[in-house]
């Protein structure tokens, strides 16, 4: 499974990260950064709940 | 005033054509091999494939792999002829349009007979470049409906996903991706958005089956810089730079400016660096839209990075976040160290984010503005660091002047 950030909806409210600190950083003005583009195996679900998690839709999961 | 000059063999046709005041008319260009009986699409195709032309927006993507999917995508199909140049040290598209608009129009109509397009754009924004088209289109109505779609001039306008939103009636601003426009393009349909040169070039090497490989693998060139003026170049792949800045009157620059804006700023060992997509990109630069910005013996290259990269930020589309706060913080910090006003943690960050940045926009800029700041610090560390020390004369009596001095007249 891949997680796409669209950059353009990211509005740095940094939600994102807490259920998922192994694959989104923080970067210093806010926005989210993927560390990876695969969901590692077994993160599906907090992959899952990041993208519920934000009040923007900037993220989204595709098989 | 900006001049044109062919580098081609003797003999080879060539894309940059002197024609006379008024551009090339139909006569003229019917006189010249153009628009003869469309080849078997599939056999096109395959001689595309085989010249390997690459298209000449500024990635460089193969434009037969591009055709191709387009082409295999379910439904009806859309081409669009791209001649929105953002990046202001090029002229190459603005004078194909205004001189050969028939050449750019006959290489729609190729690709419409390659991909099965029903319909196509010509994407644009200089009322010269419009004028000539539609001039060109009255004169030989084309066989399938072309439209012409009038855009700002902006440097993010000639992104493929701005110029699909804006065909659709939206701003000319870039959308996330996946899609590309060749999934999912203009109203919904799979979309070639080819660049006008990549265009030409198709129609020329259809006119001349002896030099396919020749006119596939020659490019246009926009050369600038203090002290001579621009001229519009015309040269075979493969062509030392230092060939380029010997005939423009740069020969002794100790620095250049690649692919317009995003090829970042190269010192030592440029002149040995030639006209080639893969060999630019492998020594950290890119061929881009095949501007070069020559810098003179006097000028600084710190003062020469920070201009580009303030001339990025304003141009900034200000969709994403990142893009906002990273060429601004780009920007600023390259003007500080212009200014000598950094200190080493300035260095510290330009060099991280040089590195964080690039990839995390919804189009390139982000990543050119972060390339700037890369090869200033690979290239020139010691005029970085002598930046902290002593105020640089130049940078003093000339301070960064947003990019302007970057802007190249289409000749």
């Amino acid at each position: 499974m891949k997680l796409l950030l669209d950059s353009t909806r990211c509005q740095g409210y940094g939600l994102c990260q807490e259920p998922a600190p192994g694959f989104i950083d923080i970067d210093e003005w806010g926005y989210a950064q993927l560390t990876v583009t695969t969901v590692p195996e077994g993160s599906e679900e907090a992959a899952a709940e990041a993208v519920a998690v934000c009040p923007n839709s900037a993220l989204r999961l595709v098989k | 005033m900006t001049g044109i000059l062919s580098l081609t063999p003797q003999g080879q046709p060539t894309v940059l054509t002197p024609q006379p005041p008024g551009g090339e008319d139909l006569p003229r260009y019917r006189a010249a091999g153009g628009y003869a009986p469309v080849p078997a699409p599939d056999r096109l195709l395959e001689r595309i494939a085989t010249a390997g032309l690459r298209g000449r927006g500024g990635a460089g993507f193969p434009a037969a792999v591009k055709l191709r999917t387009v082409r295999d995508a379910p439904g009806d199909t859309v081409v669009v002829a791209n001649g929105e140049e953002g990046e202001p040290g090029s002229v190459k598209d603005r004078w194909l349009l205004r001189h050969r608009p028939h050449l750019v129009l006959d290489g729609l109509r190729l690709a419409a007979a390659i991909t099965g397009a029903h319909r196509g754009h010509v994407y644009l924004a200089d009322p010269a470049a419009e004028a000539a088209v539609r001039r060109a289109l009255t004169e030989r109505p084309p066989e399938v409906p072309v439209e012409v779609v009038v855009t700002e001039h902006t440097y993010v306008a000639g992104e493929e996903s701005a110029v699909v939103r804006r065909i659709d009636g939206g701003p000319a601003l870039p959308t996330a991706k996946p899609p590309r426009p060749f999934e999912r393009g203009v109203g919904g349909a799979p979309t070639l958005v080819a660049n006008v040169e990549t265009l030409a070039r198709i129609a020329l090497l259809t006119s001349h089956p002896d030099a396919v490989a020749a006119v596939a693998t020659t490019h246009l060139v926009t050369i600038a810089g203090p002290g001579s003026e621009p001229v519009l170049v015309e040269a075979p792949a493969g062509t030392h730079l230092k060939t380029l800045a010997d005939l423009s009157g740069h020969g002794r620059a100790p620095a250049v400016l690649l692919g317009g804006l995003f090829g970042g700023v190269h010192g030592a060992g440029w002149s040995d660096l030639r006209l080639d997509h893969d060999e630019l990109a492998a020594a950290g630069g890119a061929l881009g839209c095949g501007a070069l910005h020559f810098l003179a013996p006097e000028d600084c290259p710190v003062a020469a990075a920070a201009d580009a990269a303030g001339y990025l930020a304003a141009q900034s589309a200000r969709q994403c976040g990142v893009c906002v706060s990273g060429t601004r913080a780009l920007a600023e910090t390259l003007a500080a160290v212009a200014r000598c006003e950094n200190g080493e943690e300035d260095t510290a960050k330009l060099l991280r984010w040089s590195t964080q940045l690039p990839g995390r926009g919804a189009c390139g800029l982000l990543d050119a503005a972060a390339r700037i700041a890369a090869t200033l610090l690979t290239h020139f560390p010691d005029r970085v660091s002598d930046h902290q020390d002593t105020p640089c004369a130049v940078c003093s009596a000339a301070p960064p002047l947003d990019g302007n001095r970057l802007v190249v007249a289409v000749p």
